[in-house]
């Protein structure tokens, strides 16, 4: 069994990463995507039935919650 | 009266720290060791600047598991002195000692110059031998010392007067230009509710002589001796 983590900087946060990405868009020509926002991925393998403890992971060690939320794909 | 100097991997401004306390202080000062269970013994303890862990996952971040944390939390929770220089500040902020935290600077950049600082509030062990307003020539050298907190988090913060110093021009006036990483309020420096934990990402441990540049951080070791003689 695998889980990806998805984090990323809450909406509220400022993301001067993604922003600069952002800018390097216009002279591509790609003007249709208004916003770039960065995060991060981790891929776990875990055994089954450890749901509890990648949320866990997730939450304590992967997000800093004052900024940052988090998601996982399980698969 | 005993400092101790805390080395995790990644760290490599132990060494300026512990100059500073005993060459240019005059005071006793030892290294402790990442992996140390406890901080007994010591009445201040200094986390300095740095990149611990090699700043993966977050700066700071993988710091806050190191053993010496828990007996450092402990320290500070029964009103023991903790200061966060710089990489320090951010591990405090992710150990929770702090509030708040450290983002990428807005301008992506990492910034290496001197600023001035705006002393905010002079009621605490770290700014005792301040004047109020007293402003200080320290350095910063950071990529990520942007300081952010949420609204609520944030008027807390500052209704408390847990701001000590903010980037100011050098006339003393809190201005978007003086402010080099983008951080809320021009904070460069905030201590927890209780007044015991200092974090601060510019470097008194770089400024605390004047073949320096500066002695003006030698000021905030010293208001942290004055406030351990006269506790």
């Amino acid at each position: 069994m695998r889980a990806t983590v998805i984090v990323t900087l809450k909406p509220t946060v400022l993301d001067p990463q993604g922003m600069t990405i952002h800018r390097s868009l216009a002279p591509l020509g790609l003007t249709d995507i208004t916003d770039v926002r960065q995060g991060k991925i981790f891929h776990l393998q875990l055994k089954d039935g450890s749901r509890e403890q990648v949320e866990r992971f997730a939450k304590e060690v992967l997000t800093n919650p004052v900024i940052e939320e988090y998601r996982v794909i399980w698969e | 009266m005993k400092f101790g100097v805390v080395i995790f991997p990644g760290s490599n401004c132990e060494q300026d720290c512990h100059y500073a306390i005993q060459s240019v202080l005059g005071k006793p000062v030892e290294y402790i060791w990442h992996q140390d269970t406890s901080v007994k013994g010591f009445d201040a303890v200094i986390l300095p600047g740095g990149f611990s862990y090699g700043d993966y996952l977050r700066t700071g971040a993988l710091a806050k598991f190191s053993p010496v944390m828990n007996a450092i939390a402990e320290f500070a929770k029964k009103g023991g002195l903790v200061f966060g220089i710089c990489n320090g500040f951010q591990i405090l902020t992710e150990s929770g000692l702090l509030p708040g935290a450290l983002l990428r600077n807005v301008g992506l950049k990492y910034v290496c110059e001197f600023e001035t600082l705006k002393t905010e509030n002079i009621d605490t062990p770290f700014t005792n031998l301040m004047e109020m307003g007293q402003l200080l020539r320290i350095p910063i050298g950071h990529g990520d010392g942007n300081f952010f907190a949420d609204a609520d988090t944030l008027k807390r913060i500052e209704d408390n007067g847990q701001v000590l110093f903010r980037y100011a021009d050098s006339a003393g006036q809190i201005t978007r230009e003086a402010n080099p990483n983008g951080s809320l309020n021009n904070i460069a420096g905030i201590v927890n509710e209780q007044r015991n934990v200092l974090g601060m990402m510019p470097h008194p441990d770089r400024s605390s002589e004047a073949i320096l540049g500066s002695a003006d951080g030698k000021l905030i070791f010293e208001s942290m001796v004055n406030a351990l003689v006269t506790k």
